[in-house]
């Protein structure tokens, strides 16, 4: 692949989000502004904001290589990730919005009236933001090092300092149109390519992929192994062999390795010949959901429908609780853009998603030793190469390097901004601009850290672990907390501690190979299929066992979150007067007095906010009494 | 974010614009749910249980046609007893199918909760 073109995308797209975010940053006047961008975001925009800050390395480059992998069972991933969506609008949209939470902890703390349980969301909310980042930092290593044979913390780096930069200096204006800009980048590096690819594959009369029996390499093609492997050959191949394999040394010569495992040292150059069936290495066998290039046994298929509802579960109610996708509904007007905003981000990621599965077929077709070599992930970068080659092949596979890096940057830099938000109001002591930045850096360097050190987790591997997590924890807690009257901070915490907890010691479980194989194994690596229900069911029977725990303003709060804002605003200005009192806080907080904005000069902004300003005055004696729960 | 000012930042308070205030009144009903009374606790009851109707009708149709599916896919297998999945159809109705259908799924339940919304407004506000 061409270096020098590749380099310039990257280079290219980073600017670009430097330079709007700048540009955004000049018209983001005011604090309100910086954190929510004076909620006046509307849906067509927010939309785009968020599916680009939605779809990240797990789909632009993790779902392609899954399908190559593993096949088209692994299209449950796009599916699931759409989906949650969907339930997200069904259960919590709106009455999120509503809630005038900024992040999931002031849910929590605003619904429960607890601070316990603020902590306790905190913990969550940071534990699953970093789960979530390391994937991202990891890709962009792994794009890096195909692209320029960089090391592979060179890219996780970039992307670390870029975004700690934007964070740090930027806001929520500025963000969303970097956002927005992104989501069209990386629909467009996805769609351009994928036309030319189509028309390539017919031109080379439209070969058929195989995923019920292994791959085939169509030419004779040299693969080095990077990292030592254990490879499983159903049937006697011959190849060339320049390195180390069953201990013996070769230099060059034609080796005929018979059935069964054969170990592979790292730096091994093995050539096959075209026809030659790709062979399967163990390290894939297990991870996902299917296998498949053996035929099922009959236990497996168990396994296989236990796997994808696992799956199913975690990416339908995960989603609700990714520390990013909550902020962002914190920007929409009201309760009723939201939902539209939601339904049109639908579209948006569904559209998205018709391509990732191209690459995957294709891969599987045309770069079936990236199976071999653990980097499956890299299918969507070398595809151009192999299809079209020359430099339309470069110019394409720039194209997709430069979109991949959007998808680094924008999700990295949403969960950063929801991470370094929590780490700063709840972990350290509140004083300043300066502080948020440190907490921005500890929000980066601890996946940073990790990344270095846990190598070779497939990306949307560790982004399904991510939603694994949130289902088993925010899920149960906001739905709970949005339509259940009941629910007691005793038993929310309980529920999170539980439910959250045993996802998160499963997703450790596999990840340090503690089962090695059989159901143990499954149970823990798809923990969702237990884990939600165990964190409903707690959540749900400690609450009725704590009933004089209920929160005093639980009626209040819930008549809040569900009332259409042209009723509930006129309460005594109770809804915007609380998210003006959370803004004052934070004003404080980064050293800022709050500036009522100069709204009065463009139309329908300045008509809500001078409402709202006006009823906060009217409001505030009586509205300070009602609400004792309040700090 | 913008650079801290040197000294306190001037603060704008605006009046009270005339035409920012609704006319409409305060019907009984609205002060039921304001004072939290009995008869205004079901009122946001009723709002919540038609919400939750119309979301809990939507989930279930997600998962009839979408959550049922690893089901269908095993079926053939071992209805047909042939080793042979039927890929094509998970193609098809994974990589494109599923995703009109949520889509038609979103778009009615957003058409129907607004129209709970404006049906309890209509109701509290006594039109």
């Amino acid at each position: 692949m061409n270096q020098t073109y590749a380099v310039t995308a990257v280079t290219v797209v980073v600017l670009a989000t430097v330079l709007i975010g700048a540009l955004g940053l000049r018209i983001s006047r005011t604090t309100s502004d910086f954190y929510v961008a004076s909620r006046t975001v509307q849906p067509g925009l927010n939309a785009a904001a968020i599916s680009g800050e939605y779809l990240s390395a797990a789909s632009f480059l993790g779902v392609a290589g899954l399908v190559l992998l593993q096949g088209p069972d692994m299209l449950w991933y796009p599916v699931g990730y759409t989906a949650g969506y969907l339930v997200l609008l069904i259960l919590v949209a709106a009455p999120l919005r509503r809630s005038g939470a900024y992040t999931l902890s002031d849910f929590a703390e605003a619904r429960l009236e607890s601070h316990t349980v603020r902590r306790f969301a905190s913990l969550f909310v940071v534990g699953i933001g970093w789960l979530y980042l390391l994937p991202q930092l990891q890709g962009a290593g792994l794009t890096l090092e195909i692209l320029t044979g960089s090391p592979d913390w060179v890219g996780s780096l970039v992307v670390a300092l870029v975004v700690t930069g934007a964070v740090a200096a930027g806001g929520m204006r500025s963000i969303t149109f970097v956002q927005a800009f992104q989501y069209w980048l990386k629909l467009t590096a996805l769609l351009v390519p994928a036309l030319f690819l189509i028309v390539a594959w017919f031109g080379d009369n439209t070969p058929r992929a195989t995923f019920d029996a292994p791959a085939v390499f169509r030419e004779h093609t040299s693969v080095r192994i990077d990292d030592t492997v254990r490879i499983e050959l159903d049937a006697p191949i011959t190849l060339t062999v320049d390195g180390k394999v069953d201990g013996t040394s070769y230099e060059k010569q034609r080796v005929a390795l018979g059935e069964g495992t054969h170990r592979v040292e790292s730096g091994t150059r093995l050539g096959f010949q075209a026809g030659t069936s790709v062979p399967e290495t163990k390290e894939h066998t297990g991870t996902g959901t299917s296998n498949w290039s053996r035929p099922l046994a009959g236990d497996r298929d168990e396994y296989r429908l236990y796997a994808t509802y696992g799956l199913i579960l975690a990416t339908f109610l995960g989603t609700m609780g990714l520390p990013h996708v909550a902020v962002r509904f914190y920007t929409s007007p009201n309760g009723r853009a939201a939902r539209r905003t939601t339904l049109v981000v639908l579209g948006l990621v569904g559209a998205f998603y018709l391509l990732p599965p191209v690459y995957g077929a294709l891969g599987r077709i045309y770069a079936p030793e990236l199976a071999l070599t653990g980097d499956a992930d890299a299918a969507v970068l070398v595809l151009p190469e192999r299809l079209i080659g020359g430099v339309g092949g470069d110019l394409l596979g720039a194209l997709l390097a430069g979109g991949a890096f959007a998808a680094f940057l924008s999700t990295a830099s949403g969960l950063t901004l929801a991470v370094a938000g929590v780490l700063h109001q709840d972990v350290l002591p509140a004083r300043g601009v300066g502080h948020f930045r440190i907490a921005a850096v500890m929000a980066v360097a601890a996946p940073f850290g990790v990344s270095l050190i846990a190598t070779n987790v497939p990306v949307a591997d560790a982004v399904g672990l991510a939603f694994a997590v949130s289902a088993s924890s925010f899920c149960p807690l906001l739905v709970l907390g949005i339509w259940w009257r009941r629910l007691t901070p005793p038993g929310a915490v309980a529920g999170l501690v539980t439910g959250g907890g045993a996802a998160l010691t499963a997703v450790l479980a596999t990840r340090t190979g503690l089962p090695s194989a059989g159901w143990a194994h499954t149970l823990l690596a798809w923990p969702a299929v237990w884990s939600v229900p165990l964190g409903f069911l707690t959540m749900i029977v400690v609450s009725l066992l704590t009933p004089s725990r209920i929160p005093p303003g639980t009626a209040a709060t819930l008549a809040r979150l569900h009332l259409p804002e042209d009723l509930s605003e006129r309460r005594r200005g109770d809804g915007p007067l609380r998210e003006l009192r959370a803004a004052d806080k934070r004003a404080v907080q980064y050293g800022e007095r709050r500036v009522v904005p100069q709204g009065e000069q463009d139309g329908r902004r300045g008509k809500r906010r001078a409402r709202t300003d006006a009823e906060q005055q009217e409001a505030r004696p009586d509205a300070e009494q009602q609400e004792p729960g309040e700090r | 974010m913008p650079a801290a000012p040197d000294g306190p930042r001037r603060e704008t308070v605006t009046g009270v614009p005339r035409q920012a205030r609704r006319p409409l009144g305060h019907t009984a009903a609205r002060s039921e749910i304001d004072e939290q009374t009995t008869i205004g606790t079901t009122y946001v009851r009723s709002l919540m249980r038609s919400q939750l109707k119309a979301g809990l009708t939507a989930l279930g149709v997600l998962i009839l046609f979408v959550g049922t599916l690893p089901l269908l896919f095993m079926l053939p297998e071992s209805v047909t007893g042939s080793e042979v999945s039927p890929t094509l159809w998970v193609w098809l109705s994974l990589g494109v199918g599923v995703y009109p259908v949520m889509l038609l799924i979103a778009h009615w339940y957003v058409r129907r909760a607004e129209r709970n919304e404006r049906d309890f407004t209509g109701l509290v506000e006594g039109r």
